[in-house]
């Protein structure tokens, strides 16, 4: 029994506290912009070098 | 990437078919200037990377007006757009619609590489915004915007509404969806032994749940619900009634009855159904958000002018607000700009283009002292202008305000849902009165049990939900086929639509024409023509410019292009001439159409007839319509008439020579005799009929032109399916029905259940759901299989 309502307020501490952070990202706007940080971190810092040559046409 | 080198290249700037090779650079083809110049930018500053990411990422710089940003730097306008400003740092967030891109980031986030001054620079894709940092010691914001414009990326700065950050109310109904899914789910899992009948094992183990469970359903009700009970507050104060009103009092009737049973140990309450029902409530409520804001565009008709104008003050040309200027002040309007008021020529000579407000882009001259009218755009040298009313006055704002604020039809119509929650409420108001009365006189002990109950499963959950998913999901499908609607009501009033008004220019014509030319003239005179008219911006060059095949290397010198008259220059040895018959010293003819002269070393040579042309698709468009095509209204002469005739046959009213107020008049009429009139236009010179009109849909064949007034936007090659628009919006509003029918069919039975006293907590948790999910099932499947019927043989 006693195991019983540990295991529940155990549970559900931990189900709060993602709900929690949950909360929190959506709140400091981690959601607001879903497309532009997956391509931002391929970017590559360019190096100081005077070679524009992209592609042929 | 193979260099294919077809009859058309494609522009390695912006991907669309070059039309000539005149713009050549690094072996590279450009169909324009514009996408030239950005290019030339881009490799100046080692910047070509952009290419990289993306083929042909541009933004073709062609149908973008040009406009200056420097009014920005005025400080009233200034400190408005500003996130934060101090002498060496300040934050702008401009919205630049023309973000599509991995380029588009890559570029605007390097920005501080182009222009000294910026400190850095962040892109919002989803918002379509960019953040900048920049030192205003460096550069200005004025100057900033003109360097975004001048890489295509110009701003859309909207001062009512300033730029637009990600809302917060978004926001916060992905939190109350979180916490009432969260509740929802623990909730059910509590109360599986309820669920599976194990109540006699362990007393004390179901009381701990049962109470658990009400503290996990308050926040829910309270919280994630909150906005159910103060809509139905607010229409129960304005004496309607919605349908928030009966989903509030049955949410409130689940919470207390299910308290009163838990404190009185008579059950394990209906919190499982409470958190359900708000749960799918809100993932209707944030589908409708997501698919609205997909489609939101800005009806401020505000943008469209340019803000600022500069005016004389204290001895120098300053900017100023537009809505500030008073009569007698002097102001001056440069190239391309647009007249903000009825202003008096100061200048000797002038010519407006007034395509804003007439449709005609032939610019009209005026001579100082004449009135010029708001909403004409300049061509050529700056003038001085004396401001004559204030512009809220004149004549161009008079329109769209009206057309602004006189929304009395769109508050006419009673939507399906409010009418049909309205008649609900009184029927469960009346079953619930029955059914307690009954039960008074039966069982008075269970009276206030039975009567909760019928309340409980009464609520219109399902119902609530047939409207967003029915709407958002043709929403989806009307945008998915090139015609972007303002929002889901727009689908209501099209439905009813019996009468259809087309506009000539823009709508019936497209904006390419057919250029004959009557004459003889050898290929290498053409060749040098299109020299010519090459170097000009003028419509009717531009025009030629792309028609004329012939191609000539010969120099052009003293280039001479008079405003309004045509242009001269010396190519080959020849003295040429182009423009009006006076100009070239040909003999003026009434002419049909527009003409354009040619003279050689003083012969007359002939000349060019250019000729609209209409979209081939609208003949069998009005065929289809029948009898709902009641008049084509233009601003235009009369010269295509025949022509026009051709195309809507007898019963069709042609009108000619009409003003935007004598198009909007048009349109009331017809609205006065019980028509519910759609109109078909192309911009701002029918703004006023566009918004008069039960349903406004404006054709555009560049989706980045916007007409404010309009309840939709249809890109041009699409017209040719507006019937199938109108079938799909009709079906759209029998699918809504039938799934309040099949609402009504799940309400029937459980409050059929509820009424003779039956209802378990067990029932009441299968019942809800189910009907919620049927009904958004249903109205998602079945949008969606009308939607491919009927695009099934032009998809």
């Amino acid at each position: 029994m006693l195991i019983i309502v540990l295991l529940i307020s155990i549970s559900l501490t931990i189900a709060i506290i993602f709900l929690a952070a949950f909360v929190w990202s959506m709140r400091s706007g981690q959601f607001d912009d879903t497309y532009g940080p997956s391509v931002r971190m391929l970017f590559d810092d360019k190096k100081k070098k005077h070679t524009p040559t992209p592609k042929d046409a | 990437m193979e260099t294919l080198v077809a009859q058309k290249a494609a522009c390695y700037h912006c991907g669309q078919p070059c039309e000539e090779d005149a713009f050549k650079v690094d072996e590279k083809d450009f169909c324009c200037f514009g996408c030239k110049m950005v290019y030339e930018i881009l490799s100046e500053n080692n910047l070509c990377e952009y290419y990289t990411f993306d083929k042909n990422p541009g933004i073709t710089l062609r149908h973008i007006p040009e406009a200056t940003f420097s009014y920005l730097d005025e400080v009233a306008i200034r400190r408005q757009l500003l996130e934060f400003d101090s002498a060496a740092f300040a934050r702008v967030r401009f919205y630049v619609p023309n973000i599509h891109c991995i380029s588009c980031i890559w570029l605007l986030e390097n920005l501080q590489k182009l222009q000294p001054g910026v400190l850095k620079s962040e892109v919002n894709f989803s918002g379509k915004t960019v953040r900048i940092d920049y030192n205003p010691e460096l550069v200005s914001l004025g100057k900033l915007a003109n360097v975004l414009a001048s890489l295509g990326y110009a701003p859309r700065v909207n001062l009512t509404k300033e730029s637009r950050p990600v809302a917060p109310a978004s926001r916060q109904l992905v939190v109350k969806l979180a916490i009432a899914g969260f509740a929802f789910g623990n909730i059910m899992l509590l109360s599986f032994p309820e669920y599976l009948g194990l109540n006699e094992s362990d007393v004390t183990l179901q009381r701990l749940f049962s109470w658990l469970n009400l503290a996990i359903a308050l926040p829910v009700t309270f919280y994630s619900g909150q906005e159910y009970f103060t809509n139905a507050w607010k229409s129960f104060r304005q004496r309607q009634i919605n349908i928030d009103v009966p989903i509030a009092v049955g949410l409130l009737a689940l919470l207390l009855r299910s308290t009163v049973d838990i404190a009185t140990q008579s059950g394990p309450g209906y919190f499982d159904s409470l958190t359900g029902l708000v749960f799918f409530l809100l993932i209707g409520r944030w589908f409708q958000s997501k698919t609205y804001d997909s489609l939101a565009f800005d009806r401020d008709y505000k943008s469209y002018f340019p803000l600022a104008i500069q005016r004389w003050a204290h001895g120098e040309w300053r900017a100023a607000v537009v809505y500030d200027l008073e009569p007698q002040d002097l102001i001056r309007v440069r190239n391309m700009e647009i007249v903000p008021a009825d202003s008096i020529l100061k200048s000797s000579v002038a010519f407006f283009d007034y395509s804003f407000v007439t449709g005609e882009s032939k610019p009209v001259k005026a001579g100082a002292g004449e009135l010029v009218y708001a909403g004409g755009k300049l061509i050529g040298q700056p003038v001085e202008l004396v401001v004559q009313k204030k512009t809220a006055q004149s004549q161009l704002t008079s329109l769209w305000n009206e057309a602004a604020f006189q929304k009395s039809n769109e508050s006419v119509y009673k939507k399906i849902i409010d009418r049909a929650a309205r008649r609900f409420t009184w029927i469960v108001l009346a079953l619930a009165l029955a059914t307690g009365v009954f039960w008074f006189y039966y069982d008075t002990a269970n009276m206030w049990l039975v009567l909760t109950s019928v309340l409980m499963v009464a609520c219109p959950c399902a119902l609530a939900l047939a409207t967003p998913f029915t709407y958002g999901n043709m929403l989806r499908v009307f945008g998915r086929h090139g015609f972007y609607l303002k929002n889901a009501d727009v689908i209501e009033r099209i439905a009813s639509v019996n009468a259809l008004v087309f506009d000539k220019t823009g709508t019936v014509t497209h904006g390419a024409s057919t250029i004959t030319f009557n004459g003889v003239l050898s290929p290498q005179e053409m060749g040098w023509i299109k020299s010519m008219v090459a170097t000009s911006t003028h419509p009717l060059s531009a025009l030629l410019a792309k028609q004329i095949v012939e191609k000539s290397d010969a120099a052009v010198t003293d280039l001479k292009e008079i405003p309004g008259k045509g242009i001269q220059a010396v190519i080959g040895g020849k003295h040429i001439r182009l423009g009006s018959a006076a100009f070239t010293g040909h003999e003026a003819h009434p002419a049909t159409a527009t003409r354009v002269f040619v003279t050689i070393d003083g012969l007359a040579r002939g000349y060019f007839e250019i000729e609209t042309l209409i979209r081939p698709e609208v003949k069998t468009l009005v065929t289809r319509l029948g009898n709902k095509v009641k008049a084509l209204v233009s601003g235009d002469q009369p010269t295509e008439a025949s022509r026009m005739r051709s195309v809507f046959a007898q019963p069709v009213q042609l009108l000619f020579n009409q003003s935007p107020h004598d198009k909007m008049n048009f349109i009331s009429n017809l609205q006065q005799q019980n028509y519910k009139v759609m109109m078909v236009g192309d911009g701002l010179n029918d703004s006023g009929a566009l918004q008069q009109s039960d349903v406004g849909v404006a054709v555009t064949d560049d989706t980045g032109v916007f007409t404010p007034a309009s309840d939709g936007i249809l890109a041009g090659p699409m017209l040719g399916q507006l019937d199938s628009f109108l079938r799909l919006a009709k079906k759209s509003t029998l699918i809504l029905k039938t799934g309040f029918a099949i609402s009504f069919f799940y309400n029937a039975i459980a409050l059929s259940v509820a009424m003779s006293g039956f209802l378990t907590p067990l029932i009441a948790a299968i019942l809800m759901p189910i009907s919620s999910i049927s009904v958004v099932g249903f109205t998602t499947l079945a949008v969606n299989w009308v939607a491919r019927k009927e695009f099934k043989l032009n998809p």
